[in-house]
């Protein structure tokens, strides 16, 4: 199909829609190549609004990492609104990228990175408006090889009807061996059409191509059976792991967009994997090991990205920033650096630690001084203990304190309603916490200007952690905890008015839960509420939970028994096919340890607990200290 | 503290960009250019640019104005260089002088406008101009944030033409027509845009576009009373500040 430029057809529709500038691309550092340049052609697509996803991280590495491949092009595309939508129908334009408005029909990939599976409508709109059959079984070989990846993809089987293939973990590498599978199989004239890429693909192991397994289910639905339906395809896909992040430097050129996006700032991964252990975390099980970015390499990142970017603050990302072995020496050394250059470091992500008010004061120094921001998770110490987050309530007073006395004068707390085992008074415990924590602050600074901020959400059980087995929380029972926390801290005429308090229905976490532990059949009901106009599930004025339940109804799905249903041990679960190196008989344990109260430590300081993720992947924990120092630049 | 006044045009598509959007831009180009902006003082710096009368979203320019407060003097020359290269193509500095007294904003007394209308019918056209000139009084209703607003679009208007010839426009189809209107608008509140006259138009004689306008802001600055003419913002700062060689000879557009 031609991959002119739909810039023309599209341009009369923008003065009619909001926020044109999210689609007409010209970001700073983007790429656009010839066509014909070319003989692998990947369309990402995040998605989402442009303002969420042009600073996702994961598109911005691969479309960086596959541009600067040889006779290989990575372009982006995005969710478009439902005004601009509805315009691209009436006039006949397709899905198109922002970088060249090229149509994402005619790439060869289409890859769809899923930071959750909310985005799976949008998905959906975006095949439509591409001309790309929305289930995969019908597609021909003019059609781009329909891919995920992300977090939402290591359980992919709700939209597996959509997906010719998924991929589990880090992108780099799978990203270019892909892109080499494809260009030898179009270099010998695309022997076996579609049918043998996707086997070529699946022979390696490192792609799931849904249609090449067959699920058997119980008469009581339950799946008997997840099997390879050919010879050659695998039993088990694998995650990918990209061991030394310093051999893999990316984002090295930003993109800087005109618009206005959620995040304006340079990102830098510190390091990637989590072994604290939180159980209801599904990121710090499904990205282990541990593998930290060295000081030095960090050092370098921040100073090209700043300089190639203009933005004046920078994010060390992670799952939790300040336990990189050398978080003190960056942050004092970042500081020291960009001292008197209005430029800003922020950490999203800290832990409860008296550590971190130092690092906060060191990475406020040249900028602003934001609110602190800490995730105790749970309200009780009980409540702690089952979810393995080891805070205990003298940690939070004594961090607290020192912020408060050292001149911050907001902390937001995050926590879940929600949990395995979690009643009435565990939500209620939050209030007292909060109420000792604005206590603490007023004795410490002798002032009243001090406020803290709770913010609570939903907990979503997800797949690939101990509570993968949990049933989930009705939504009745959540709104009930969330309205009873409310009134006990609007109640309180000493400290109440001090406490802010956020929070989100239990709704949409419903919705989440089915689409996170859903099977194959569950695809019908995203179709349906897709046909039925959903979009944009993460935005609460589009999403509709009735929608969500009308169209379950309709496809004979039973929403409890995904979500609120406690599983067995030996239930086969949708994503048991599906190796993310963890264990099964580790997690099963764990998950029994939390109904117990028993805790697991951090494998970086204390012995390998044998999650089994180390051996089953062959990775290995890779942590400093370097020893080495951030060295002072020339700043202009 | 030095200030700078930098001419600045909005481009192709990125006429897009909002003022915010452009606001942002500018700040990171600053930064990446190594300009030494000056920043606000308290809790929140700030960098000190200041923007006067912004095109509004969707409406290219060539007439952009903006001054920047430097902590260094630097010579508007290589800062016209440095910021434009620093800066999207599609966002272009045209001309960079040192302030000289007097507020920039003050100067900006009317713009010159040229919207072009692909597709529409040169002849309903023109009989839509004659009727909005002759009139005394067309009043317009637009919808601003704070709900709809009714305004005299007619006494602004200085001069408003339907001038020969067709040029290419983004949307336009081979073959298709596409008439063209240029206007000289003064600056009021509220502020009368190329699309209240445009529906003035519409108001008085039925006269519609078929599809939306391009619009480009061609000029802005003070009117000489004596000619008529708009004439160049920037002249009085080169004339005023030392070192002032005469830039490029003031554009005087004539309506």
């Amino acid at each position: 199909m031609t991959a002119e430029s739909i810039f023309p057809r599209l341009e009369p529709l923008l003065p009619k829609v909001q926020k044109p500038i999210q689609y007409v691309g010209g970001e700073l550092n983007s790429t656009v190549k010839e066509w014909d340049s070319a003989d692998v052609r990947w369309a990402l697509m995040y998605p989402d609004a442009y303002e969420v996803g042009l600073p996702n991280q994961g598109v911005a590495i691969l479309y960086e990492i596959l541009n600067e491949l040889p006779a290989t092009l990575a372009e982006r595309t995005y969710a478009v609104w439902p005004d601009l939508e509805a315009l691209m129908r009436a006039e006949g334009v397709p899905q198109f990228t922002v970088d060249a408005h090229r149509p994402v029909r005619a790439f060869d990939v289409f890859g769809v990175s899923f930071s959750t599976e909310l985005g799976y409508t949008n998905m959906l709109t975006a095949l439509d408006l591409a001309g790309i059959p929305l289930v995969a079984a019908e597609r021909g070989d003019d059609d781009p090889i329909v891919l995920a990846g992300g977090h939402a993809a290591f359980n992919p089987e709700p939209i597996a009807d959509f997906l010719d293939a998924a991929v589990l973990g880090d992108g780099e590498q799978i990203a270019i061996a892909i892109t080499e599978v494809i260009r030898e199989w179009k270099d010998e004239g695309r022997p076996g059409g579609r049918d043998e890429l996707l086997m070529r693909l699946a022979e390696s192991g490192g792609v799931y191509v849904p249609r090449f397994y067959d699920v058997d289910y119980h008469p009581d639905g339950r799946i008997k059976r997840v099997a390879p339906n050919r010879p050659d395809v695998p039993w088990r896909v694998h995650k990918h792991t990209v061991m030394d992040l310093d051999e893999w430097p990316y984002p090295k050129k930003p993109l800087v967009p005109l618009a206005e996006t959620v995040h304006e700032r340079f990102s830098v991964e510190i390091f990637r994997g989590c072994t604290r252990g939180c159980r209801f975390c599904q990121a710090g099980m499904i990205t282990r090991p541990v593998r930290e970015r060295s000081i030095t390499t960090v050092g370098a990142m921040v100073k090209q990205g700043i300089e190639e970017s203009g933005f004046n603050e920078v994010g060390l990302l992670s799952l939790s920033s300040a336990d990189h072995s050398e978080i003190g020496d960056l942050a004092k050394g970042l500081a020291d650096r960009y001292e008197g250059t209005n430029t800003s470091l922020s950490l999203p992500s800290t832990r409860v630690d008296a550590f971190n008010i130092d690092l906060a004061n060191e990475f406020s120094r040249n900028g602003r001084r934001s609110g602190l921001t800490f995730a105790p998770e749970g309200g009780s110490e009980r409540m702690r203990k089952v979810i393995n987050k080891m805070v205990t309530e003298e940690d939070l007073i004594r961090t607290v304190t020192a912020a408060y006395s050292q001149g911050w004068r907001q902390v937001k707390l995050y926590f879940m309603c929600g949990l395995p085992t979690e009643t009435d008074e565990d939500v209620l415990g939050i209030a007292d916490l909060a109420k000792k924590v604005i206590k603490a602050g007023r004795e410490a600074t002798g002032s009243r200007d001090i406020r803290c901020t709770v913010s609570i959400g939903g907990f979503v059980p997800k797949p690939h952690t101990p509570f993968q087995w949990a049933g989930q929380a009705d939504h009745e029972t959540v709104d009930r905890r969330l309205k009873a926390l409310r009134d006990s801290l609007r109640r309180d005429k000493e400290y109440g008015r001090a406490i802010g308090y956020r929070y989100h229905d239990g709704k949409p976490s419903i919705v989440e839960g089915l689409l996170s532990r859903g099977d194959r059949r569950v695809g019908a009901v995203i179709r349906a509420v897709w046909e039925d106009g959903g979009r944009f599930d993460g935005w609460s004025e589009h999403f509709s939970y009735e929608r969500w339940m009308a169209a379950a109804e309709r496809a004979g799905v039973d929403v409890d028994w995904y979500t609120t249903r406690e599983r067995e041990e030996n239930e086969v679960l949708p994503w048991d096919h599906l190796d993310a190196g963890l264990d099964r008989e580790w997690l099963w344990q764990d998950w029994q340890d939390a109904v117990s109260g028993g805790e697991v430590e951090d494998c970086r300081w204390t012995p390998c607990y044998d999650c089994g993720v180390c051996p089953t992947m062959g990775t290995e924990i890779q942590i400093g200290p370097t020893g080495r120092k951030l060295l002072p630049l020339t700043v202009v | 503290m030095q200030r700078l006044r930098v001419r600045y045009a909005k481009r192709g598509r990125l006429r897009f960009t909002s003022h915010r959007d452009i606001s942002r831009a500018v700040e990171r180009a600053v930064r990446r250019a190594g300009i030494p902006v000056a920043y606000s003082a308290g809790f929140s710096p700030h960098p000190k640019i200041s923007y006067a009368g912004a095109a509004p979203t969707g409406v290219a320019s060539e007439a952009e104005y903006l001054e920047i407060g430097v902590t260094t003097p630097c010579d508007p020359r290589q800062v016209k260089t440095d910021l434009d290269g620093s800066l999207p193509p599609g966002l272009d500095v045209l001309d960079v002088v040192e302030a000289g007294p007097g507020a920039l904003a003050d100067r900006l007394e009317v713009s010159e406008w040229e919207v072009r209308l692909p597709g529409a019918d040169r002849e309903h056209a023109e009989e839509a101009v004659q009727k909005f000139l002759a009139a005394g009084h067309v009043e317009v209703e637009r919808l601003t944030k704070k709900g709809p607003r009714r305004f005299d679009a007619r006494e602004a208007v200085l001069r408003l033409t339907v001038p020969e010839g067709t040029g290419r426009t983004a949307a336009q189809v081979p073959g298709q027509s596409c008439v063209i209107l240029r206007m000289v608008v003064r600056h009021m509140t509220p502020a009368v845009r190329p699309d209240d006259v445009l529906t003035g138009l519409r108001l008085v004689a039925d006269f519609a576009p078929p599809v939306p306008p391009e619009v480009t802001r061609l000029a802005q600055g003070p009117l000489d009373a004596g000619t008529g003419a708009l004439a160049d913002p920037l002249d009085l700062d080169r004339d005023t500040t030392r070192g002032g060689e005469a830039g490029p000879a003031g554009e005087h557009v004539a309506g």
